[in-house]
C-alpha cells in the first residue's frame, strides 16, 4: 500500500484510482449489485424519470429508458463491456506492439521496414472510420469489435516499443549479452524488455480510455455490442431520440463513460509521472 | 610464439542510412571508413595496447575483431579458426573464448538484473552449470575480482563505479576466456580507482594466462599495460611496436604529437619543446587523400598528399606508416 | 598564511560548509573549505568525484540551489562578500567578473542559438564600454565577439558567428565556451574539467589557450581538474580534495615532488608515468568514504596505510611553511 501511495502522489490521483477500482469492482459483481436484470423491460416504466423527480420510483434510482429497462442496472453491466473491451484491446494491442516494436527496433532490416510501413499506413487512417469500416465488414458483435479495435491498436505500443529497443540495443549491456553469446531472441526477451517496460505500462494506462471511448462510439453508432446486451454507447444511442423528454436515459450513461475515462487518465498520469518523468505522449 | 588472433587488411564501413528516394535513384551509398585496411597480431599472453583519439576506430575495431560488429572485409583468425566465416553455432562456441569489457560501468551492466543474475547468464547460455555449481561458481568468481559471493544478491546501482567495473569484468571472464577486449575500462573511473582495476586486470591475465587487447586514449596507461602498442588514426594503423620502444623513440609525427600533448607530473622543463598539433581530427565520413595525418602534420610534403604511405616494417619488431620518418637509409 | 605579505587576494573562501538534502540522509558535500586564489595566479583544484571540488565552485558562482544549500562560511571576492549576495548583483558579477566554464561545452551551449547570438548576448548584458545606441552597440559587440573567437584559435571567426553549436567539434565548442567566458575580460575564470570531454591533442592546445590569455588578459584561473597531470604543467598552486576537505594545498611543484598528506601521495602512486613506466602503479585501496555517514576522525583514515591513534579525532589543517599546509597528523614529521 505504501508502494502505491508512492506511486500515486497526489490526492486526485488517488481518488481518481479509488474511481476506476470502484468500476472495476461493480463490473466484476454486476450481478450482485444489479437491482434489475438488465434486460428485463417492462412497458409500463416506459422513459420512468429518476427516483428524486415527481413521477419517479427510488427502486429504479436512475430512471427506466424507452423499453422501461432500469437504467442503473444497465449502466452498472455496461461496466463490464467497456471495461472488457478497453483492457482486452489494449492487452492484445500491446502484446503484438512488444512484438513488433521488439523485432523492428531490435532486429532493424526488412523487419523494421514492413512494421514502420505497416504503422505509417495504419496512421494515415482516422482511428474510427478504420473501425467502422471493419465493423461493417465483418459485422457486429464483441469479438469482432475486439479485433476491429486491435487491428490498429497494436500501433500505439509498437512505436513507444520500437522507439525504446532502438536506444537499448544500442548499450553497453545488450552489446555484452551478444559477446556472451545470446541470440536476439534472448536479449530482446531478457535483456531488452525489462528495461522498456514502463513507458510501456504508461502507454496501456491511457490507451484504455481511449479505447473505452471508441467502444462506446462504435455502439453509439450500432456497430458494437447488440442489443440486448447493456454497453454506453448504445444507452447513449438509445436514447438521443428523447433528449429533450427524458434526458437522463443519454445522460447517466454518458457519464459514466465521462467518469471512467476522466478517471483513467488521471491515474495513468499518475502513473506516468512516477515512472518516467521524461515519457511524455 | 604464435599468433592466437590474426587480423588482416579489415575494413569496416558504417553506410549512411540516405532513405528510400537516393536508394531508388541508385546514388552511392556514402558512409562513415571506421576502420580502413587493419591488420595486427596479437600472441598468446602478451598485452597489444591500442592507442587513438575518438573517432580513430580503436572501439569499432576491438568490437570487428568479437563480430560485434560485422567487419565490411577482412580477415580475422583467432587460434586457427577464420571468425570472419563462422556461423551462428560456430559464433557462439567462440563467445567462450573472446569477451569484452567495456568502458563505462554504468552502461554495461542491465540495471534489472542482480549481479548474481548478470553472472550466471554466460553460464547458463552456454549450459555449463546450474543450480548450486552456478552459484558457487558465481561466488567464486566474484570473490576472484575482489567482490564478495553475497553481492550476487545486489543490483548494480547500489556498487560504485570501481565496483561496477570488476563487476563487468567477472562477466567477462567467468566463461575462461583465453582473449579479452578490454575497450578503455578505466576511463570512466576515478583515479585512486582506475589503478585498482589495472591491478586487478593485470593479476588475473598472470594467474589465468589471459591475453589482453587494451583500448585506450591514455598513453601512459597503455604505456604500463602492454607488452605491444598499435597507435591508430583515423581508422589505420599508423605506427606499432614494442611498447617501451615505441614510447621511449616514437617515430611517427603522430605518435610524437600524442606523447607530448600528455599532460605529465614528470615532465622537466621540456614544455616549450612540445610537438603541437593544429586543427581538429578530419571528419571519418570524408577522410584527406594520401596520408590521412597530413592535414595536421608539420613536416607534411607533396607526397603526403597523394600517396597513403604504407606500414612498412622497420626491424623485425616495429612498423611504421611515414614518408618521412624514421629517417631510412637510401 | 599571514606570513604572505599580500593584499588581499582576489578570492577567498573560509570555512565554507555546503549540503544538500536528500532521501539518504544530509551530504556534507563541502565541508569546511578554505582556500584563495590571488591575483593573475592560477590555482589547480584537484579531487575525485564526490571530493566537493566542482560544489566549492558552484557556491562561487552562486548556483547552489535547493535541495543545495550554503551552511556556513565566507566567500569574499574582491573585498564582497558573495554568501547571500541578492540574485540581481549576482547576475552582474557573473560573467563580468567571474566566469565559468563548463565539462561538457555540448550541453553547456544552447543548440537553438547561433554562438553569435550566445557571445553577443552576453556582451550586451555585461560589457561597460560598448558605444550607446542601439545599432553601433551591437555592431561593437559583434566585433568583439569575433575578436574572442579569434583570440581561442577559431579559423575563419567571422564566418563561423552565425554558425550553430552543433557545426562546431569538441574541441571548437570548448573554445567557443571559453570565448564567452571571456568575452567581458573577467578577473576570474573558473574553469571546471575543460578538457575532460576532449582528446589529448585537443586538451593540449585548449590549456594552452586558457594559459596564453591569463598571460595576455592578467586574469586569475581557477582549473578544476581530476588530473595532476594537468595541474603539474599549468597551476601555480594546488589544492588536493577529499571527501569535501582539502587535505593539502601548496606550490605546484613542491606538493608534486613531495607530498605531505598520504593521499596526494596515493594519488601520485597510482598514476602510471611515462617516464618510468617499469615503476609499479600502487593503487589506494578502499573507497571514498559515503558523504553521508562521515567519520569523526580523519576521512581517508579507512584507506590510509600510515593511520594511527590520533588520526581517529578530528583533524584540522596544518601549516607547513613555505606556503604549504596539510591535513595529517604526520605532516610535521615528514621532511
Amino acid at each position: 500500500m505504501r508502494r502505491l501511495g508512492n506511486l500515486l502522489p497526489g490526492k486526485l490521483a488517488k481518488l481518481a484510482a479509488a474511481a476506476v477500482l470502484a468500476f472495476v469492482l461493480m463490473a466484476a459483481a454486476a450481478p450482485l449489485l444489479a437491482p434489475h436484470d438488465p434486460a428485463a423491460t417492462d412497458l409500463f416504466r416506459r422513459l420512468q424519470p429518476p427516483g428524486w423527480m415527481a413521477e419517479g420510483d427510488w427502486a429504479y434510482p436512475l430512471g427506466c429508458d424507452a423499453l422501461g429497462r432500469d437504467i442503473l442496472s444497465r449502466i452498472i453491466y455496461g461496466a463490464r463491456v467497456s471495461i472488457f473491451i478497453g483492457v482486452v484491446v489494449v492487452l492484445i494491442a500491446t502484446a503484438i506492439g512488444i512484438a513488433a516494436g521488439l523485432a523492428a527496433g531490435y532486429l532493424r532490416g526488412w523487419v523494421d521496414r514492413v512494421v514502420s510501413g505497416l504503422i505509417d499506413i495504419l496512421l494515415g487512417f482516422p482511428y474510427l472510420i478504420f473501425a467502422v469500416g471493419l465493423m461493417a465488414m465483418m459485422g457486429p458483435g464483441v469479438l469482432n469489435m475486439v479485433m476491429a479495435l486491435a487491428y490498429k491498436e497494436w500501433v500505439v505500443p509498437a512505436r513507444v516499443v520500437r522507439g525504446e529497443t532502438l536506444a537499448a540495443r544500442e548499450t553497453e549491456y545488450v552489446e555484452a549479452a551478444r559477446a556472451m553469446g545470446a541470440s536476439s531472441t534472448y536479449i530482446m526477451a531478457r535483456e531488452v524488455l525489462p528495461n522498456i517496460l514502463s513507458p510501456v505500462i504508461v502507454v496501456a494506462s491511457v490507451r484504455i480510455a481511449q479505447v473505452i471511448i471508441l467502444e462506446a462510439s462504435l455502439s453509439f453508432l450500432g456497430l458494437g455490442v447488440q442489443p440486448p446486451t447493456a454497453s454506453w454507447g448504445s444507452m447513449v444511442a438509445d436514447g438521443r431520440g428523447y433528449i429533450l423528454d427524458a434526458w437522463w436515459v443519454s445522460t447517466f450513461p454518458g457519464l459514466a463513460i465521462l467518469l471512467l475515462v476522466l478517471s483513467i487518465n488521471v491515474a495513468s498520469q499518475a502513473v506516468r509521472d512516477a515512472m518516467d518523468p521524461r515519457f511524455h505522449d | 610464439m604464435t599468433a592466437l588472433l590474426e587480423v588482416t587488411d579489415l575494413v569496416k564501413h558504417y553506410p549512411i542510412d540516405q532513405g528510400l528516394f537516393p536508394r531508388l535513384l541508385g546514388r552511392p551509398a556514402g558512409g562513415v571508413q571506421a576502420l580502413n585496411g587493419v591488420s595486427l597480431s596479437i600472441r598468446a599472453g602478451e598485452t597489444l595496447g591500442l592507442i587513438g583519439e575518438s573517432g580513430c576506430g580503436k572501439s569499432t575495431l576491438g568490437r570487428a575483431i568479437l563480430r560485434l560488429h560485422e567487419p565490411t572485409s577482412g580477415r580475422i583468425r583467432f587460434g586457427g579458426t577464420d571468425i570472419v566465416g563462422l556461423d551462428a553455432p560456430g559464433l557462439k562456441a567462440m563467445r567462450r573464448r573472446m569477451q569484452i569489457v567495456f568502458q563505462n560501468p554504468y552502461a554495461s551492466l542491465n540495471p534489472r538484473k542482480s549481479v548474481g543474475e548478470i553472472l550466471a547468464q554466460p553460464l547458463r547460455l552456454h549450459g555449463l552449470a546450474k543450480g548450486g555449481e552456478l552459484r558457487a561458481r558465481v561466488g567464486a568468481m566474484l570473490e576472484s575480482v575482489g567482490l564478495r559471493a553475497e553481492h550476487a544478491a545486489r543490483y548494480p546501482h547500489q556498487f560504485s563505479g570501481g565496483q561496477r567495473q570488476r563487476i563487468a569484468i567477472a562477466r567477462a571472464l567467468i566463461l575462461n576466456p583465453e582473449f579479452v577486449v578490454c575497450d578503455e575500462p578505466v576511463s570512466a573511473l576515478d583515479v585512486s580507482i582506475q589503478a585498482q582495476i589495472i591491478d586487478l586486470l593485470d593479476r588475473l591475465k598472470r594467474e589465468l594466462g589471459l591475453t589482453y587487447l587494451f583500448i585506450s586514449h591514455d598513453i601512459a596507461v597503455i604505456g604500463h599495460v602492454s607488452d605491444r602498442v598499435a597507435v591508430m588514426y583515423l581508422g589505420q594503423i599508423v605506427e606499432s611496436g614494442p611498447a617501451r620502444a615505441v614510447l621511449r623513440t616514437p617515430h611517427h609525427p603522430y605518435t610524437r604529437a600524442l606523447m607530448s600533448a600528455v599532460p605529465r607530473v614528470d615532465r622537466g622543463d621540456d614544455r616549450a619543446e612540445r610537438v603541437r598539433l593544429t586543427g581538429d581530427l578530419p571528419s571519418p565520413l570524408n577522410p584527406p587523400p594520401g596520408c590521412r595525418f597530413h592535414t595536421r602534420c608539420a613536416f607534411a610534403t607533396e607526397i603526403c598528399r597523394t600517396t597513403p604511405p604504407a606500414l612498412l616494417p622497420l626491424d623485425d619488431s616495429r612498423m611504421v606508416a611515414c614518408h618521412h620518418f624514421p629517417v631510412r637509409p637510401a | 598564511m599571514t606570513d604572505h605579505p599580500m593584499p588581499e587576494p582576489l578570492l577567498s573562501i573560509t570555512d565554507l560548509r555546503v549540503a544538500f538534502a536528500t532521501r539518504g540522509g544530509l551530504v556534507r558535500a563541502v565541508d569546511g573549505v578554505s582556500l584563495e586564489v590571488r591575483a593573475g595566479e592560477c590555482l589547480g583544484i584537484v579531487g575525485e568525484s564526490g571530493s566537493g571540488k566542482s560544489v566549492t565552485f558552484a557556491s562561487v558562482m552562486g548556483l547552489i540551489r535547493p535541495p543545495g544549500r550554503i551552511e556556513g562560511g565566507s566567500i569574499r571576492f574582491g573585498g564582497r562578500d558573495l554568501v547571500g549576495l541578492d540574485p540581481a548583483a549576482y547576475r552582474r558579477l557573473r560573467g563580468r567578473e567571474i566566469a565559468m566554464t563548463l565539462q561538457d561545452a555540448s550541453t553547456s551551449l544552447n543548440p537553438a542559438l547561433t554562438v553569435g547570438t550566445q557571445i553577443t548576448e552576453v556582451l550586451l548584458a555585461h560589457a561597460e564600454d560598448l558605444p550607446a545606441g542601439h545599432g553601433p552597440r551591437r555592431r561593437a559587440a559583434r566585433q568583439r565577439a569575433i575578436d574572442m573567437m579569434r583570440l581561442v584559435g577559431i579559423p575563419a571567426a567571422e564566418g563561423r558567428l552565425d554558425d550553430y553549436p552543433h557545426q562546431f567539434s569538441g574541441g571548437m565548442r570548448q573554445r567557443m565556451m571559453i570565448a564567452i567566458a571571456l568575452s567581458c575580460r573577467p578577473r576570474l575564470l573558473i574553469a571546471d574539467e575543460p578538457t575532460t570531454a576532449l582528446d589529448v591533442t585537443i586538451q593540449a592546445q585548449v590549456l594552452e589557450l586558457i594559459a596564453g590569455i591569463r598571460a595576455t588578459l592578467g586574469m586569475s584561473v581557477v582549473l578544476i581538474t581530476h588530473d595532476l597531470g594537468v595541474v603539474a604543467e599549468y597551476c601555480d598552486r594546488v589544492a588536493v580534495l577529499y571527501a569535501g576537505q582539502i587535505v593539502e594545498s601548496g606550490p605546484t611543484a613542491q606538493v608534486i615532488a613531495a607530498p605531505r598528506h598520504p593521499y596526494t601521495a596515493g594519488l601520485l602512486r597510482s598514476v602510471p608515468v611515462l617516464s618510468d613506466l617499469d615503476r609499479p602503479i600502487q593503487p589506494i585501496p578502499g573507497q571514498v568514504p559515503d558523504l553521508v555517514d562521515l567519520p569523526e576522525g580523519c576521512r581517508f583514515l579507512p584507506r590510509c596505510a600510515l593511520a594511527h591513534a590520533a588520526c581517529h579525532a578530528a583533524v584540522p589543517m596544518r601549516g607547513l611553511g613555505a606556503g604549504r599546509a596539510a591535513r595529517c597528523v604526520l605532516a610535521e614529521a615528514a621532511p
